[in-house]
């Protein structure tokens, strides 16, 4: 281990200063009821000393954690999956993502030696520069908010050329995503993680030289240019995590669906590399039951609610497959404030077909949107204002709601009142 | 009866943004006046096929613009049919693929589909947000409401007239939206144009069938409620 470089003592005397400010008005803030404060904390210390990222980050091993998809959950699972090696580790797990969020993280456990920080897509030229990560992980990449994120050709295409110039930085990308496939490409070390693609409509062309792709299973191949999906070192096969040494071991995890055992093969090969294996690593990944509020079960009012967040198509299409069967009653809930994107579109990249014959509900300030989209689907609905009418409705024992960013988190303000 | 044929022309490199509402929107509104209607998925390895009745393009990234408007060139089955008398749709990229040229990556001119007499750049700014555009009264349509996001300057030659009058947001950059010539039309509201705007999916039904038999009200009613909310939602900016 190399925790013995880090000295937080050795900080420049303005990082200290713009340090111990940024932690005031993170305090502030948080008292004042104003979130966690790690955004304005950050800001503050950045506007003092603008490499304070880069000072805080000297000497750490850090991991940063990107993809459309799964950045917060499996910043959770890694942060957990290296709990073995017995130090402290800084994270930012509420989720602030960029320069500010990840400076407070940072800043707020100045003797960590390891960061997992997860960090938003458009970021990650600028937080290798800063950070000189130890590991970046890349999930996957799809279309998302596109009224304020970059196009995703046009990402890839950076992170590409970040990691070409961190000759250092090892990555653990997904191989089973021929767009994240291809930005990992351009770094030193790699390792190929089988974690499954299962929205596919932004890669069905190669995106080095634009042919569409031969696509057979999880497979990928190029005719054009002979770009293929890489050999891998680790797989999620069903249920079960596949080894570097090919041996099958059931994942058995807290978290539903596939894109969280997705998510836990990527964090078991972040942890290989900082030395933890999979048998100490796999038993802290069972341990997560609930990441920042998503997949917690409350009760209201008799009724056993789940909550699930999913923000665009891909995230959408995999927590419908999570979802309980039939007879389980169904709220959707779609808003489009400026955290949503504002634009609703992405509605319609979503295949609705199989909650045909259920008992769904439609909430959130953009109902009518997802009502329509359901009639083209000729999915039966009826909409509600709130969550207790959506109980009303429901009349079960037992609700599943799927929820965008902010629609997600005005349920969770309204359910967390009645704990 | 021929069932009435709509293309999605090259889905696999220009569906970027919810573009399949625009063929289940017109598909819907078909099937509940008893046209009977065929969707035809065609990926950009595919030929187009020349017997179409709808023709739909979608919007895109910088680079699958470019190459999909290099395959149609090289294919030639849209012209074809657009020469026949076929309707085309085109929304964001795809209305201006249909042009002379259009910006690519870097802003080089790409030459375009020429199927309409419009030249495409890239403006100072991207335009993000609602839009809201009053159409030529010669269609019919009435008032458009839908959301743009784009960085694209439109002008429009002699041949073509503007789709429609912009009243909020950016449209062309000149204060019209959209363009059209014979039964090709191209817009910048992207992605489910139709889903708030029915009258412009019927406008294109009736080009490809004639005269629409009605259908119960009812079958529209949430439609035309989103429609009123969206436009009520943004009536202040216009005033």
């Amino acid at each position: 281990m190399e925790q013995n470089t880090h000295h937080p003592t050795r900080l420049p005397m303005r990082a200290k200063l713009a340090t111990t400010v940024a932690g005031a008005a993170a305090s502030v803030s948080r008292l004042a009821g104003k979130g966690d404060g790690s955004v304005i904390g950050g800001r503050i210390g950045l506007r003092l000393e603008p490499d304070l990222l880069s000072l805080l980050a000297a000497g750490r091993q850090v991991v940063l954690v990107t993809g459309t998809n799964g950045k917060t959950t499996t910043t959770r699972l890694i942060s957990a999956a290296l709990s073995p090696l017995g130090f402290q580790i800084a994270s930012n797990v509420y989720g602030a993502n960029m320069e500010a969020g990840l400076t407070s993280a940072l800043s707020r456990a100045p003797d960590a030696p390891i960061a997992v920080l997860e960090t938003d897509e458009k970021y990650i030229p600028a937080m290798v520069k800063a950070t000189r990560p130890k590991v970046v992980t890349l999930l996957n990449l799809s279309r998302d908010q596109m009224d304020r994120a970059a196009e995703i050709w046009l990402l890839a295409r950076r992170w590409r050329e970040a990691l070409a110039a961190a000759p250092d930085c090892r990555v653990v990308a997904n191989a089973d995503d021929p767009l994240v496939a291809w930005a990992a490409g351009s770094a030193r070390q790699i390792t190929w993680v089988a974690a499954g693609q299962r929205w596919r409509e932004d890669s069905w062309c190669c995106p080095n030289c634009g042919a569409h792709l031969q696509r057979d299973g999880d497979d990928w191949t190029c005719r054009e240019c002979g770009g293929r999906r890489p050999p891998v070192s680790w797989m999620l096969n069903g249920d079960e995590v596949i080894d570097p040494s090919g041996r099958s071991t059931s994942l058995d995890i807290a978290l539903p669906g596939r894109a969280n055992r997705s998510n836990a093969v990527v964090a078991l090969a972040v942890a290989e590399v900082f030395g933890v294996h999979i048998t100490q690593a796999l038993p802290e990944i069972r341990g997560v039951t609930s990441v920042a509020g998503r997949y917690t079960q409350v009760t209201r009012r008799g009724c056993d609610i789940r909550l699930l967040l999913a923000k665009n198509p891909a995230g959408w299409l995999e927590a419908l497959d999570v979802i309980a069967p039939p007879p389980s009653p169904v709220l959707l809930a779609v808003n489009a404030q400026g955290p949503d994107g504002r634009d609703t579109s992405w509605l319609w990249d979503v295949d609705y077909r199989r909650l045909r014959g259920r008992n769904v509900l439609v909430g959130g300030e953009r109902r009518l949107d997802l009502a329509v989209r359901l009639e083209a689907d000729e999915v039966r609905f009826r909409l509600v204002n709130d969550i207790d009418e959506a109980i009303d409705a429901a009349r079960s024992p037992s609700l599943e709601v799927l929820a965008n960013y902010t629609a997600f988190q005005q349920y969770r303000t309204v359910l967390g009142r009645t704990q | 009866m021929r069932p009435l044929r709509l293309v999605w022309v090259f889905p696999d490199l220009l569906s970027t943004y919810g573009d399949r509402g625009n063929v289940l929107v017109l598909e819907r509104r078909a099937r509940l006046r008893g046209i009977p209607v065929e969707v035809v998925e065609v990926d950009s390895d595919q030929p187009v096929p020349r017997d179409g009745d709808i023709y739909l393009m979608g919007g895109g990234e910088d680079l699958p613009q470019t190459l999909a408007t290099r395959r149609l060139l090289a294919d030639g089955g849209l012209h074809e049919a657009a020469q026949r008398g076929a309707a085309v749709f085109a929304v964001c990229a795809g209305y201006q693929m249909l042009g002379v040229e259009f910006g690519g990556a870097d802003d080089a001119p790409v030459k375009g589909l020429g199927l309409l007499d419009i030249r495409s750049g890239r403006g100072e700014r991207r335009a993000v947000g609602e839009i809201v555009a009053d159409v030529d009264p010669g269609l019919n349509v009435g008032r458009l409401t839908g959301f743009e996001n784009h960085q694209g300057v439109t002008r429009l030659g002699p041949t073509v007239r503007p789709l429609a009058r912009t009243e909020l947001g950016t449209g062309n950059g000149d204060g019209t939206e959209g363009a059209y010539a014979g039964r090709v039309l191209g817009t910048y509201l992207h992605g489910p144009a139709l889903v708030r705007n029915p009258n412009l999916a019927d406008l294109l039904l009736y080009w490809a069938v004639g005269p629409l038999p009605p259908f119960p009200p009812q079958a529209e009613e949430l439609a035309n409620r989103l429609r009123a909310e969206r436009l009520a939602a943004v009536t202040p900016q216009i005033a």
